[in-house]
């Protein structure tokens, strides 16, 4: 395989990745605020992607007012469950919030089984489908568009927690709870707030990703899966290091998948994500002193 | 054992006797047969996790070692089923302590998204290596066991079979509860910290546990192998993880007891829900997240509960009386 | 006369922050030495530090005239040091009983086979560890919560159960860490008692206190730790007499 043909993977690699590193930072903003790790989070993605193509295909409305309607329902969805199933939790353990964390994803999976059917869907591309040739590979308009929603979800996000009062109170929260509740940060809140915003983010993700990747009930698992092993190898709790940790996951998965075997190509995050956990827990922009003050 | 446990063992023995004998219909013997399988799993899964504290959401890669072990060495290697069932529980011990030794040292949400990593990567494993496994699409003429002259062929015969070993682990593990190591894995549930600091080596004994109940995993999945005689990926996928913790989980980690309420509960819903085909996971979510939200302690923790309740209304009552 | 622990040139330090530095001492057999210092002297942490929980930056552990450094907790406690915690560690989903049987842990032998199996050697031993939990019970006074689970003992019965289930593992160095705390003066009469009874049956005792009557009633020695530092060591009167001792703990004078 010639020097295109790498290009070619690698540019398909970062778009892949640029969904996991999203879906990782959904992840990180949860587990910042609660310590949960919600094992929902990949089908809020799946959601997104569901709601988003039965708008434009089933009820025919335009893309750029479908987009929102989407991520506001799932955004919906996610509040609903850390009010109904998170929120009357007293003192719960780590096993009964992952176990309820799992229960939601059956929930919504079975939801989604409801009400779409085991069907694939396909979403149109947001604009023309005709690749775009960059050093002999191509790339579609839709990755484009993909990587510059990435863009922006960071932009804001970096704004919302630099810049904003709500977004310091998160921040607040993450580094230490009581304290932040001890100067008046409404911490019951905040928590609602991060499993909004997780799944605001993980709608986007499913909405972008879904021209090019097809949709159906079960998507979320292993997209929730390959995004934790993302948070995981960039330090879990991290955003930027998600980020970065998605796009390096997504080219070693296109690179395996192109060069050795697609068989074992969704085994490449798993094995990272072993690896990761067995050798440096802390992931790779974390430090070992700060992963042992976690609560693992 | 403690004299509740030998009461409860009787019930079950003697409903076990029974139930055959007033339900004919071996359409139900068979659901029974499952729920046996099922049992083997979780009471080892209710010594990891209520016991010992330990999740593990991969179990379905140590029950599809079992099977695909017996089922290789049956089809492929010329064993006879009975050597292969116990070929199947070496490699087992061997997968689990090998990956138990790294992923034990991991606690919380790291200890079940690595044990998840793990089944989901076995499962990937077994769609792949199409020259051993047959790949996504399996493989099938699986011996059945013979036992003796008996051939382990109608539903009543695996009811027995099945049944019998379900009695044995049970017992093995509730003595095993309540004996030094069996306080020693609870003590890790209560305060590792001062577990070890009382000389109990917390990672030995978690491995131990592990192994275990890979092992009784492993004789489900062997039994499986031989009573249905083919099998394919599908069956030991995430799904069935989730699954066998679901079922510890409803029940009440508190006690195998718990466990084995959980499985028939759970093993009995899709009969439950034919009505619902395939919507049945709908039902399964919901009904976990009910409980877990509600009475996270399980449908035994709940028992108890209203039984505490109960007694302190009485105790109340008697008090005003008097 | 023999010391039992030996403490040399010890430092820890998490990140930046120096918790012990450089602190040295001795526990003699048959002593009942105190550490005492205001909150964040390191007291706990050398605790963790004998006891195997955390490792040391530099310096030595020698207990009975052998290196324990970086040996793992449950090494350490079946060389024969137990510990109590200062807050408290229980076995919340465990009988008062079994919480000492535990205790037994490193002194019996039986593996997951024989236990299961309940071969005869594994019954006889099960005995004997009931008889020796109960002992330990009797001791402390709690023969007759046995059967309760631990998590609804009150608070200063909870501190005595600890007690009881260091003592099962029959050690020959027993570190209480602020075993008074949460007690009132009449509890912790009882307790200074107890602790002098465990002294008469032949155990060394290192404890960390800040009820300062406690420690000067039944202390032989004591240690003085200030920021990480040993800023004095002695019996009782002489420590009360020590100008550091009285500056760290009043506040330096003008």
């Amino acid at each position: 395989m010639g020097g295109s043909g790498i290009l070619q993977l690698i540019f398909s690699g970062i778009t892949i990745g640029s969904i996991y590193g999203l879906v990782a930072v959904g992840f990180d903003i949860i587990y910042n605020c609660t310590g949960i790790i919600n094992f929902a989070q990949g089908e809020f993605v799946m959601l997104g992607g569901m709601i988003m193509i039965s708008l434009v295909g089933a009820a025919d409305l335009p893309m750029w007012i479908s987009f929102p309607i989407a991520v506001f329902a799932v955004t919906l969805i996610g509040a609903l469950f850390e009010r109904l199933c998170i929120h009357p939790l007293k003192k719960p353990s780590i096993l009964t919030l992952i176990i309820i964390t799992i229960a939601a994803s059956i929930l919504f999976k079975g939801g989604a089984m409801f009400a779409w059917g085991k069907q694939t869907f396909s979403l149109p591309h947001f604009s023309s489908e005709r690749p775009i040739s960059i050093f002999g590979a191509t790339i579609l308009p839709q990755t484009v568009w993909i990587l510059g929603f990435i863009a922006v979800v960071v932009l804001l996000l970096a704004f919302f927690f630099k810049a904003t009062m709500v977004g310091k109170a998160m921040r607040a929260c993450a580094a230490n709870r009581s304290a932040a509740s001890l100067v008046g940060v409404n911490v019951k809140e905040i928590v609602l707030l991060s499993f909004a915003l997780s799944a605001a983010i993980g709608a986007v993700a499913g909405i972008i990703i879904a021209p090019i990747a097809l949709m159906d009930y079960e998507r979320g698992m292993i997209l929730g899966l390959k995004g934790f092993s993302a948070a995981v190898l960039g330090g879990l709790g991290n955003p930027v290091g998600a980020v970065v940790a998605g796009f390096l996951i997504g080219i070693v998965e296109a690179l395996c998948a192109g060069l050795l075997s697609s068989h074992y190509k969704d085994a490449v995050a798993l094995i990272v994500l072993l690896a990761v956990l067995f050798i440096r827990p802390s992931g790779l922009f974390g430090s070992l002193e700060a992963s042992r003050l976690k609560k693992f | 054992m403690g004299a509740k446990n030998r009461i409860s063992l009787g019930v079950l023995v003697g409903g076990l006797v029974l139930l055959p004998l007033f339900m004919r219909n071996p359409y139900y013997i068979g659901v029974m047969v499952f729920i046996g399988l099922y049992s083997l799993i979780t009471i080892g899964l209710s010594l990891l996790m209520g016991y010992a504290g330990q999740i593990s959401l991969g179990h379905a890669a140590f029950f599809a070692t079992g099977a695909y072990t017996s089922g290789i060495l049956t089809t492929k290697a010329g064993f006879a089923p009975v050597p292969a069932f116990f070929t199947a529980i070496l490699l087992t011990a061997c997968v689990a302590f090998l990956i138990g030794i790294p992923t034990l040292r991991l606690k919380g949400h790291y200890l079940a998204m690595a044990t998840l990593g793990f089944g989901q990567i076995v499962y990937i494993i077994l769609n792949a290596s199409v020259e051993f496994t047959g790949g996504p699409s399996g493989f099938g003429e699986i011996p059945r066991i013979q036992l003796g002259s008996i051939l382990i062929e109608s539903q009543i015969s695996r009811y027995c079979l099945v049944w019998s070993l379900v009695i044995l682990v049970l017992i093995f593990s509730l003595n095993l509860i309540n004996s030094r190591v069996g306080r020693a894995l609870r003590s890790i549930h209560g305060s590792e910290l001062a577990a070890n600091a009382m000389g109990v080596n917390t990672s030995k004994h978690k491995i131990q546990v592990f192994v275990l109940s890979a092992i009784y995993a492993s004789m489900a999945g062997s039994l499986y192998a031989h009573f249905v005689t083919f099998i394919s990926p599908s069956s030991f996928d995430l799904k069935f993880s989730i699954l066998v913790v679901t079922m510890v989980v409803v029940g009440g980690m508190s006690s195998v007891w718990g466990a084995l309420v959980g499985t028939f509960l759970l093993g009995l819903l899709p009969e439950l829900l034919r009505n619902f085909r395939d919507y049945d996971i709908l039902v399964y979510g919901f009904v976990l997240l009910l409980i877990m939200v509600f009475t996270p302690e399980g449908l035994i923790g709940l028992i108890d509960r209203l039984k505490g309740a109960q007694e302190k209304r009485s105790l109340k009552a008697q008090a005003k009386l008097s | 006369m023999e010391s039992i622990l030996e403490v040399r040139n010890l430092v820890k330090r998490f990140g930046g922050l120096v918790a012990v530095s450089d602190v040295s001492f001795r526990v003699q057999r048959g002593q009942i030495k105190a550490i005492i210092g205001p909150n964040g002297a390191g007291k706990t942490t050398i605790f963790n530090l004998i006891t195997g929980v955390d490792s040391p930056t530099a310096g030595e552990i020698r207990f009975k005239n052998s290196e324990i450094n970086g040996l793992k907790p449950h090494e350490i406690a079946a060389k024969g040091i137990s510990r109590t915690f200062q807050n408290v560690q229980l076995f919340d989903n465990m009988t008062v009983l079994e919480n000492v049987m535990v205790g037994r842990h490193p002194r019996t032998v039986s593996g997951l086979l024989s236990s299961a199996l309940r071969l005869p050697r594994t019954k006889s031993e099960e005995r004997a560890i009931h008889t020796a939990a109960m002992e330990r019970l009797n001791f402390v006074g709690l023969d007759s919560s046995s059967q309760d689970l631990a998590v609804n003992l009150p608070f200063g019965q909870q501190r005595l159960l600890e007690l009881a289930r260091a003592l099962a593992t029959d050690p020959e160095l027993l570190l209480l860490d602020e075993p008074a705390a949460g007690l009132n003066s009449f509890e912790a009469g009882l307790l200074a008692d107890l602790i002098l009874k465990i002294r008469e049956h032949g155990t060394t005792i290192l404890l960390v206190e800040h009820d300062m009557e406690l420690v000067m009633d039944i202390s032989d020695e004591i240690v003085v730790l200030n920021y990480g530092k040993k800023i004095a060591e002695g019996t009782p009167v002489e420590v009360q007499n020590d100008q550091q001792v009285i500056n760290a703990y009043l506040g330096e004078g003008p």
